[in-house]
């Protein structure tokens, strides 16, 4: 990659750009802006730090789970900045489809975020461009999440900086929990206390009140909320390479009959048996569950009084999934300077608090963890507290093993939870067969 | 006409009016060469190409490899599932799509009061988009929202629930969705027997049900030939209406044939030569199934 020439808009830009002297993110990518105003005869050899903001419009799609957030991110920028983002909500399922044919055709916006577990593979099939450079650059880059990062990472080269993080947390409805005789202040502390719990709120006989509920037809869901339990017992889910699966350890099969149990004994919300996914938090958020496993990007969109803790395992502990979508830029992006610009200021204080903390979010930056609004709500400093034990998965073949509706791990959860088959080991090598091609 | 043209043809037996008629023809053919062309061979073609090449779904083409690409769609853990899961879902549509439409035709051919009230309250669900008809009933079907919440959670009995229940439940959204329309073909089809075979079978003293085997069916054979065709075609080609409402669940005992061929290609897979593959594999044997049905329709003056 060579330098390119460039003239910033700004003075300070320019000796922003001067001070911290960046290879080009993207060199090949000059977007005509010779005749800005303002520009010396003497050019500036390198971008700025902050990328380029003159007016571009950038095109920015993501997917509907995070359609709150990003909103809220897009209408910030575009209020303070000349580029203006257009942003285009897809359905979750629809997504990758999207995304895909888009590829094939150079058409990718000049921005997109990825569910984190897809990021590994959309990484190494060349979705995005190359930021190492700008990333390295940044002097917080530690502070960065570094779930988002790591997954992102494909040969030593970063490609994808944190969107929106979403962790999975235990709720549960404190109203419901005083009813039943338990502590509404207390969570539970294990996985058996959390099935007691379940079962004391069902066993209050409310009409359309049970105790608890998840998405079994869905592999994401169950992904994002039932690694958790085997990673708070200090088990792991997937080798190192990504290559295998270790679901079928000790850990995993209590979990699995905690759920059995449960489901067994009617505390499980009945509709969760063909969950497929659109529908899963829907009647806890109505206040008809007593305790989930749940998003946390939902604790602004939760009307009632909820307490909020790390996942536990079936010997105790906290984990959490640190999901979410990472975002890069795209390999057909001609604006790859101003996107850059997008990139930095989604990272600033000023998007970090401002907006996400603001509306109750995890911020990416471990920096800004107890920032003003996390102090309001002690939920918040949980939240980011438990952050720091999460784990994200990588595996590159992650979406044909685990959320794909024909996934060997819907398979192996629907056999041990709803049809009790005892068939754990088999289908979890069915798991590896696919996770190694 | 080809004949008659060529035959005026060779009575003007000039150069410059031969060629100044063909060039007229290539006009008439032209417009629909076209269609056919960009519609039709082109895409096929890219399929083909597809079907024998390396082409991940978000790194594109990466070159040939075949036949590896039929060998693993045959290999694939859920083809021999869906392919005995198609055909037992077009089975069940085809029989009671042609025989309720069938029936339906007759009783409004029949009735004369409530002729055109019938007609149009069998008709009226095909106006509805078949994806909107399969979103519609995925609410009624729901456990949580639909209208049958409360039955369904006192009888604990689910509609998509269960293998059969989910097969069921979208054959008769499906016989719901298409009855009316496998009706008006009927309709047609009946309409076209003249009325003098009917009162000749009365004068030899036929009862109704001799004339319903004797003269309606054997009469409504070009009828047959038509509405099975479409409808065989058209569920072993069953989408929409599974993707909406089962998603292949549960525990992928509904997944067709197509629904197969869209998760290879958009639903973790991600591989467009493995999905081809199978397309083509199915474009193929839809080719032979359609030869035999329309050689097993074909009416005996005809050979």
């Amino acid at each position: 990659m060579t330098s390119i020439l460039r003239r910033p808009r700004k003075v300070a830009a320019g000796l922003a750009a001067a001070t911290i002297a960046i290879v080009s993110l993207a060199a090949c990518s000059s977007s005509g802006d010779d005749s800005e105003p303002g520009g010396s005869a003497g050019e500036a050899p390198e971008i700025s730090a902050e990328g380029v903001d003159d007016g571009t419009t950038l095109t920015l799609w993501t997917r509907a789970p995070m359609e709150k957030q990003a909103n809220l991110l897009v209408e910030a920028y575009n209020a303070s900045h000349e580029n203006q983002v257009e942003l285009t909500v897809v359905p979750n399922d629809d997504y990758v489809a999207k995304v895909g044919a888009a590829a094939g055709s150079d058409g990718l916006p000049d921005l997109f975020a990825a569910d984190i577990v897809y990021v590994p593979n959309w990484v190494q099939q060349g979705l995005f461009q190359d930021i190492s450079t700008s990333i390295d650059a940044l002097p917080y880059k530690d502070e960065i999440n570094k779930g988002h990062l790591s997954a992102g990472t494909y040969e030593g080269s970063e490609y994808v900086l944190p969107f929106v993080l979403d962790l999975s947390m235990l709720f549960w409805n404190k109203e419901l929990f005083e009813e039943a005789g338990l502590d509404p202040e207390v969570a539970p502390a294990n996985l058996a206390e959390y099935a007691d719990a379940a079962k004391a709120i069902q066993d209050l006989g409310k009409d359309g009140v049970y105790g608890t509920a998840t998405g079994l037809n869905c592999g994401g869901c169950l992904v994002f909320t039932w690694f958790p339990s085997i990673w708070a017992d200090g088990e792991e889910v997937l080798s190192d390479d990504g290559m295998e699966s270790l679901l079928a350890s000790d850990t995993a099969k209590d979990v699995y009959a905690t759920w059995q149990d449960l489901w067994a004994s009617g505390a499980v919300l009945p509709a969760s048996q063909d969950e497929t996914g659109a529908t899963w938090t829907q009647q806890f958020t109505e206040g008809n569950i007593g305790l989930m496993f749940y998003p946390a990007t939902l604790l602004s969109s939760t009307p009632f009084d909820a307490g909020v803790a790390g996942i536990p395992g079936p010997e105790g502990g906290a984990s959490t999934f640190v999901g979410g979508d990472g975002i890069g830029i795209s390999k057909d992006s001609e604006n790859a300077d101003q996107a850059w610009n997008f990139l930095t200021w989604l990272m600033s204080e000023e998007a970090q608090v401002e907006v996400l903390a603001k509306n109750n979010d995890v911020v990416s930056r471990s920096d800004f963890a107890n920032n003003e609004y996390a102090a309001t709500d002690p939920r918040l400093v949980t939240i980011n507290e438990v952050a720091g034990n999460g784990d994200t998965p990588v595996a590159i073949n992650f979406q044909q093993a685990f959320n794909a509706p024909t996934s060997p791990w819907l398979e192996l959860v629907r056999n041990a939870v709803l049809n009790d088959t005892g068939t754990v080991d088999a289908d979890n090598d069915a798991i590896t067969d696919v996770l190694s091609q | 006409m080809a004949f008659a043209t060529a035959a005026r043809e060779r009575r003007r037996s000039t150069m410059s009016s031969r060629r100044r008629s063909a060039l007229t023809g290539w006009l008439y053919a032209s417009p629909l060469a076209v269609f056919v062309i960009v519609l039709f061979i082109l895409p096929l073609g890219l399929v083909l190409q597809m079907s024998v090449s390396d082409w991940p779904l978000l790194g594109g083409n990466q070159g040939v490899n075949f036949p590896d690409n039929y060998v693993n769609a045959i290999d694939n853990r859920f083809f021999v599932d869906s392919v005995i899961f198609t055909l037992k879902y077009t089975v069940a549509a085809t029989v009671l799509l042609i025989g309720l439409g069938l029936g339906l035709a007759m009783l409004v051919q029949e009735s004369t009061r409530w002729k055109g009230f019938l007609r149009s309250s069998f008709l009226i669900p095909s106006a509805l988009g078949l994806a909107s008809a399969s979103l519609l009933f995925y609410v009624l079907y729901s456990p949580s929202a639909g209208p049958f919440a409360d039955f369904m959670e006192r009888t604990g009995i689910t509609f998509l629930g269960t293998p059969t229940g989910a097969l069921w439940s979208t054959v008769f959204l499906i016989v719901w969705r298409y009855a009316g329309f496998y009706m008006l073909l009927m309709l047609v089809g009946l309409q076209g027997i003249p009325d003098e075979v009917y009162e000749a079978a009365r004068i030899d003293g036929a009862s109704r049900w001799q004339i319903f085997r004797r003269v309606t069916l054997p009469l409504l054979r070009p009828t047959f030939a038509l509405t099975v065709v479409l409808c065989v075609t058209g569920s072993l080609l069953a989408f929409e209406q599974f993707y909406i409402l089962t998603k292949g669940g549960p525990d992928n005992s509904t997944i067709t044939v197509v629904q197969l061929i869209y998760n290879m290609a958009f639903q973790g897979q991600n591989d467009l030569g493995m999905a081809a593959a199978l397309s083509i594999i199915v474009l193929g044997a839809l080719i032979v199934i359609n030869i035999f049905q329309l050689r097993a329709f074909r009416s005996p003056d005809e050979e």
